[in-house]
Order: structure tokens, then C-alpha cells, then sequence
């Protein structure tokens, strides 16, 4: 059953997570996700791969060390290893709003409905909801809310901006 | 005060409908209690020694009567009898049912309020100085910021998961710190520059709790239009960089003081350069549209010290004296701002009943434009009420136990929960509270004793807020029993600052007897008309510590 939400559905996911612990190494084929760390070491071997490449970033792993790299990446993972560590959010935003970046960002790891619709609103458009629950389920968590006070990855005004004056 | 719009219902509306969501799949087993926690916390929901306690926000402590009113609803219907005002100027229940708590936001969401936000890594109710708007000293009212604030860090979406929790205070009052900025995590002063121009001056890195210390100037003079950029910047700062693996050092304090003012502050005049001048920069429309939501209450035009008042205090001597400590000058002639201390001796510090919920309802509808503050001395306020109506209305708070003259005195104990209610205790506060207000029955005796704040917290996390008591009395546990530390200095009034440790903790049979002794050497030592606090500042720790534990050696 697909695990995946982007773009407010379900989808099947045609990428794999890559870890530095594999011991396989990298695929041959397909579409993959890489940790920074390999991502940086390999980059140019990288660009050659058979299939697309996405760097995962981890809490403590900055979007400012990919900012030369943006342009060769389809897509970019977020880590959350336990749903509480909150540093993704701002590593979404500033991805899109410092350094506009409109490819996927997808949001790996500890991932359940309750917190879509704050991972929605700071920049991501997919989620690969954590394997043991419904995503079918989660998918409502986008939806909770009609009304946002703040500015955000997807309406840069505030609601002081979005009223008639 | 502030009034909802129709976005700002159907917000609230929403978060009922969620968290009932939320509460329907934990309580189906489809949310694991891991999964749950975080929610419901951010939702002020504890899970507490006998049953849950939920925490009410109460926004900068401003409530209007119909909202009391419904407290007072709650407290019949899915509590006890009776609530709790918090030292963040919210209110706490303490014996509702879990599956009740969507119910009861339901009700609270009828008249605009909420417990969003008053628990959990998040940022925490916006607190200020209960006198807002009526002090003649301010120089600017706070209200329309904590509003803003309030607004801009409801369900901010990039900082529901901070590394610890995150309160906010706005003061403006030149020289004294009437909100405490000093130990919070951000505070914000309000400042002129000479140049008749306001602004902020933001404080960072001030907290209670475990490592206690106060704040450091990291932003000298913020424009107005500016100020929500400012705090995301820090917060933006706080979410990447605070520490997450160990709880104890996660709040903004322990990196501002790790990596030290000058960096702390680069990295956020580095974000605050990116969102200066975007779309958060504040409105002149919104800034205005906020200080309209806090207009001046239709006062009447009358002088000071009316003939009612003058012959009420020359004929009743009890009623002068409840008038001395209780009320305080207004910056409208012909008014007082009058406090109801929740310190009856006998009775929970900051406890308050269904039935004086609604007499304070009706008093504040016919004497007070309808309005109430709590205060995080953990009192009420009505804050507008005129001179010559002041004694009808002592007379009738008098009849509910709600004019004791102790503001500010000796038994004006602001206390925690503490071990009688809180699982996070490692001791109780309330008998302790209660075995030194009985020590001191005697009013004459402590209004010679003037101003001395006694704070009394059941643990390090300091709700009592027990650093900043001219006496703080922390409760620790020693191998299974309850002691009691004893603080000295600390204070929260013309400055925060965090008390001294007297010595070796004592028994709780022993706290009052040493309160009596520290209160018995300051009258020896005092020179005239000073305060305890002005007392310690000149001699210092040692006579009190010689006077407790003995000569050193």
C-alpha cells in the first residue's frame, strides 16, 4: 500500500533510500536518495547515475550546504528521526524562501498526520508517512485548518497582508 | 480588549474539532501515547498525580466577565469547584476527565478561549504587566504587541517543535519590570529613543528552571513595524541551534550563554536581515487595527480622592487599609486599579471558586467596564474602578474573602501546585504556604513588615518561580523525602534578578520557623523604611546564614 502523500494525494514512491550502512552500495538503476555525506564525497559520480538522485538532509545538516547544488537536485529528503526534533521545518523553509527551491521536498522518517499541515505550510510537498500507520489516514492531516495567522512557504502574507485594507 | 473575528473563531473552532480528533484516536488506541503526549500538551494537558490538569490560556491575562463566567461553568460542570491562576496568568484545572477535555474546549471556544499552546516545546502564552493601559508610568501600552505576538506564534508552523518551551514577556515601564523580561526567554522592553520615537528593545536568554539566569540585551532598538521579524529571526536561530538530546540545557539560555551574546546575535541579525522589510513586516493598518482592539474604557471625568472615598477612609479603618495596599494609583483621575488577592490564609494560593468566579463576573460588569487581569503573583485585577464606588465594592469582596489586605506582604505566597497535584514535584508547596501564612496571622505585624515576596516552587522547573522571591523556598527530594531550599535576594520588581542559596535545605517542618527567624533578623537589622529586599542588598547573606545555621566554624 503506498506510504506516500505528494501534492495533497496518495502516490506510489519510485525512489530509494540509500543509507551509508548498505552494504550494496548504490544501485545501479533508479531513482535514489542519498545522505549528504555521500552526496558530498560522490557528487560527480552521482551526476551520472541511471536514475534520478535526492540528497536526505539530517537534523543538524543545513540546506546551506547544498546551496551550490539546488540545480542538480529533483528532489530534497528532510530526516525527522523522532517527530519532536522541529529542525526540519526551518531547513524547509529556508530551502524555499531564502534559497527558492522548487523542486520536492520530502519529508522522511518519523512522519504522521498530525504535523503535515505545519510540514505542508513551512515548504514540503511530500511525506513518506512512517510504515506502521494508514497514509490514507494521514492525508486528512493536511486539511485541519483553513486559517493561518503566518506567512508561509505557500502564501508569503501574513493574514495582516491577505485582509483588505 | 481584543474581540475575535470571524477568521480568529473558525481557527479556534478548528483546533476543538482537532485535538477532539486527536483524543478520539488516542483514546481508540490509534494513537500511541508517545504520539499523543506532544498533542495534548500542546493543547495544556497534563497528565497529573490523580487526573489530568488542563491549562487555560488567559492571553497577557486580560479576561472579560462572560469569560469568567464560563470558567466558572467549567468548574462546576467537569471539575471541583474551583480553579487555579497560574504564575503565566493562565488558569488551571485540576480534576477534569480526559474524554471531557474536547467538551470543555468546545465551551471555552464560545467565549474566545482556548488552551492552545500553554504546555509543551512551543511558544507559551504572551504575558505583561497586569496594570497595561492603567499605568501612569508606561510609556507605550503593551496589549496591542502581546496581541500581535499572540497571533504571530498561534500555531506558528515552523516553531511548534522548539527544543524546550519558549515564553515571551512585554514590559513598558521605564525601570522596573513589572512582566518580568528579565527572566525570560525573550523579553521585550518597550523603549523611546530621544527622538519621540518608540521601540523594542529585546532582551534573549533570561529563564527560571533549572540554571536560572537572567537575559541579555541582544536587539538595542527595534522599529515597531519590525518587531515580528525580529522575533522569528531569534526563534529561527533558537529551532536550528538549541540543544535537543538533553533536556536540562535545551532552552535559549544555554546556547545564548554557550556561544555568547555577540554570535548569538549575529546569527540573528543575519536572519532578521532576510525578513526585514518582507511581507511580516507589520502594517500601519494592522498596528493600528490592534490598538483600537484596546481602546480607553468610557471613563468619566472626576478629580481624585472624591468625598465618598475621603470619609470612607477616615471612618473605616479596615477598609483604609485594604484601600493602601490593595489599590494603586490610575492614570485616570477618579480611578483606582484594585487587586483581589487570592491569599486568604486557609486557602490554595491563587485558588479561586465557581461561586467568587461569578460574583468577581458580576463586581467587574458593574464596577470595571467588565474586564479582569490576572496577575503572575497569581491575584486579580479589576483594573478600572472609581474612587467613589471603592468601598461598595470592598464590601462586597470583603463578604467572598476576596479583600485581604496582603498585597505584596509577607502572605502573598505565590506558589506552584507543587506535590499535592503535580507529578513533575519533588515536594509539596501548599503546606508550606499555608504553615507560614499561619505564622503571620497578625496584619498589624505584617504591614510594619511591608513588601516581601515569598515564592515557593515544588521543583526545579520553578513555577513558583521561587529564584525571583525576596524568599524563594525550593522544594528537593533527599532520598525519598521532601526538602526545602532557601533562597535569599532574589526579586521581580524594579529589576529581575535570581536569589542566593542560604545553605543546607531543611524539613518541612522546619520552613516556617526559619521564614520567622530570616523575618526577625531583618526587623532587628532594618534601618527605617526599608524593605527586606533593601535590607539583604546592604548586609548582604552572611548575618542570615550566621543567624540560621550558626557562627561559620
Amino acid at each position: 500500500m503506498a506510504q506516500l502523500i505528494k501534492d495533497g494525494a496518495l502516490c506510489e514512491n519510485s525512489w530509494v533510500r540509500v543509507t551509508p550502512e548498505d552494504a550494496e552500495g548504490i544501485p545501479a538503476n533508479g531513482d535514489i536518495i542519498v545522505s549528504l555525506s555521500c552526496w558530498l564525497e560522490q557528487k560527480e559520480a552521482l551526476k551520472n547515475h541511471n536514475g534520478k538522485v535526492a540528497v536526505c538532509l539530517k537534523p543538524g545538516q543545513e540546506p546551506a550546504e547544498l546551496a551550490g547544488d539546488l540545480a542538480d537536485l529533483p528532489m530534497i529528503a528532510i530526516d525527522f528521526p523522532v517527530f519532536a526534533d522541529g529542525r526540519g521545518y526551518s531547513y524547509a523553509r529556508e530551502l524555499r524562501t531564502r534559497y527558492g527551491y522548487q523542486g520536492e521536498i520530502r519529508a522522511v522518517g518519523d512522519v504522521l498526520q498530525d504535523q503535515l499541515f505545519y510540514m505542508w505550510r513551512c515548504g514540503f510537498n511530500a511525506f513518506d508517512i512512517r510504515a506502521d500507520k494508514d497514509a490514507s489516514e494521514a492525508l486528512k492531516g493536511l486539511n485541519d485548518f483553513t486559517v493561518t495567522y503566518q506567512a508561509d512557504a505557500r502564501d508569503p502574507r501574513p493574514i495582516y497582508r491577505r485582509q483588505p485594507e | 480588549m481584543y474581540v475575535y473575528q470571524d477568521y480568529d473563531q473558525r481557527l479556534l473552532d478548528e483546533r476543538v474539532a482537532q485535538f477532539r480528533d486527536q483524543t478520539q484516536r488516542y483514546l481508540d488506541g490509534k494513537l500511541a501515547e508517545e504520539e499523543y503526549r506532544p498533542l495534548r500538551l500542546q493543547n495544556g494537558l497534563y497528565v497529573q498525580r490523580y487526573a489530568p490538569m488542563l491549562r487555560v490560556a488567559v492571553p497577557y491575562g486580560m479576561m472579560a466577565s462572560a469569560q469568567l463566567r464560563m470558567l466558572a461553568h467549567i468548574c462546576r460542570t467537569w471539575d471541583k469547584g474551583y480553579c487555579h491562576v497560574s504564575t503565566r496568568q493562565n488558569i488551571q484545572f485540576n480534576w477534569p476527565e480526559l474524554q471531557d477535555v474536547p467538551d470543555i474546549l468546545e465551551a471555552l471556544a464560545s467565549v474566545q478561549m482556548h488552551a492552545i499552546q500553554t504546555s509543551g516545546n512551543c511558544i507559551r502564552n504572551t504575558t505583561t504587566d497586569e496594570f497595561a493601559g492603567v499605568n501612569a508610568k508606561e510609556i507605550d501600552d503593551p496589549r496591542p504587541w502581546c496581541e500581535l505576538i499572540r497571533q504571530w506564534s498561534t500555531f506558528n508552523p515552523e516553531f511548534a517543535y522548539l527544543p524546550r518551551k519558549f515564553k515571551i514577556a512585554v514590559n513598558a515601564v521605564p525601570d522596573e519590570d513589572p512582566a518580568l523580561i528579565g527572566v525570560h526567554d525573550i523579553g521585550v522592553q518597550i523603549v523611546e529613543n530621544g527622538q519621540d520615537e518608540t521601540g523594542f528593545q529585546i532582551w534573549a536568554g533570561g529563564g527560571l528552571g533549572r540554571t536560572p539566569m537572567t537575559g541579555e540585551v541582544i536587539g538595542e532598538f527595534i522599529e515597531p513595524k519590525y518587531l515580528l521579524a525580529y522575533l522569528e529571526a531569534v526563534l529561527r536561530v533558537y529551532n536550528k541551534y538549541g540543544i535537543r538530546d538533553n533536556k536540562y540545557k535545551a532552552r535559549i539560555k544555554i546556547i545564548v550563554k554557550a556561544m555568547g551574546r555577540d554570535k548569538f546575535r549575529e546569527l540573528t541579525e543575519r536572519e532578521f536581515a532576510e525578513l526585514k522589510d518582507g511581507p511580516i513586516t507589520l502594517t500601519e493598518h494592522e498596528i493600528e487595527r490592534m490598538r483600537a482592539s484596546f481602546p480607553a474604557p468610557a471613563y468619566s471625568s472626576l478629580t481624585d480622592l472624591p468625598q465618598a472615598l475621603s470619609q470612607a477612609l477616615s471612618s473605616d479603618k479596615a477598609f483604609s487599609r485594604w484601600y493602601h495596599t490593595n489599590t494603586r494609583a490610575h492614570k485616570q483621575a477618579g480611578y483606582r486599579a484594585v487587586t483581589l488577592t487570592l491569599k486568604k490564609t486557609g486557602r490554595v494560593p491563587g485558588d479561586i471558586t465557581d461561586e467568587q468566579l461569578d460574583v468577581v463576573a458580576d463586581l467587574a460588569d458593574r464596577y470595571s467596564f467588565g474586564e479582569v487581569r490576572t496577575t503572575h503573583q497569581q491575584n486579580m485585577v479589576l483594573a478600572d474602578v472609581r474612587q467613589d464606588e471603592l468601598f461598595d465594592l470592598w464590601q462586597a469582596l470583603e463578604s467572598m474573602g476576596l479583600a485581604t489586605p496582603n498585597l505584596k506582604l509577607l502572605t502573598d505566597i505565590v506558589a506552584c501546585p507543587g506535590g499535592d497535584y503535580c507529578s513533575l514535584a519533588n515536594a509539596k508547596s501548599i503546606p508550606i504556604a499555608e504553615a507560614i501564612q499561619h505564622r503571620f496571622e497578625d496584619m498589624d505585624y505584617l504591614h510594619d513588615l511591608g513588601e516581601l515576596d515569598i515564592n515557593i516552587s515544588g521543583c526545579m522547573n520553578a513555577c513558583g518561580h521561587h529564584h525571583i522571591g525576596h524568599i524563594g523556598i525550593l522544594g528537593v527530594d533527599k532520598k525519598g523525602r521532601e526538602y526545602y531550599q532557601i533562597t535569599l535576594g532574589g526579586r521581580g520588581d524594579k529589576v529581575s534578578r535570581i536569589g542566593d542559596k542560604m545553605g543546607p535545605s531543611f524539613e518541612s517542618d522546619e520552613v516556617a520557623d526559619v521564614v520567622e527567624k530570616i523575618v526577625n533578623l531583618y526587623v532587628e537589622l532594618r534601618h527605617d523604611g526599608e524593605l527586606f529586599i533593601d535590607t539583604y542588598e546592604r548586609v548582604g547573606m552572611e548575618p542570615f546564614k550566621e543567624r540560621i545555621y550558626g557562627p561559620a566554624n
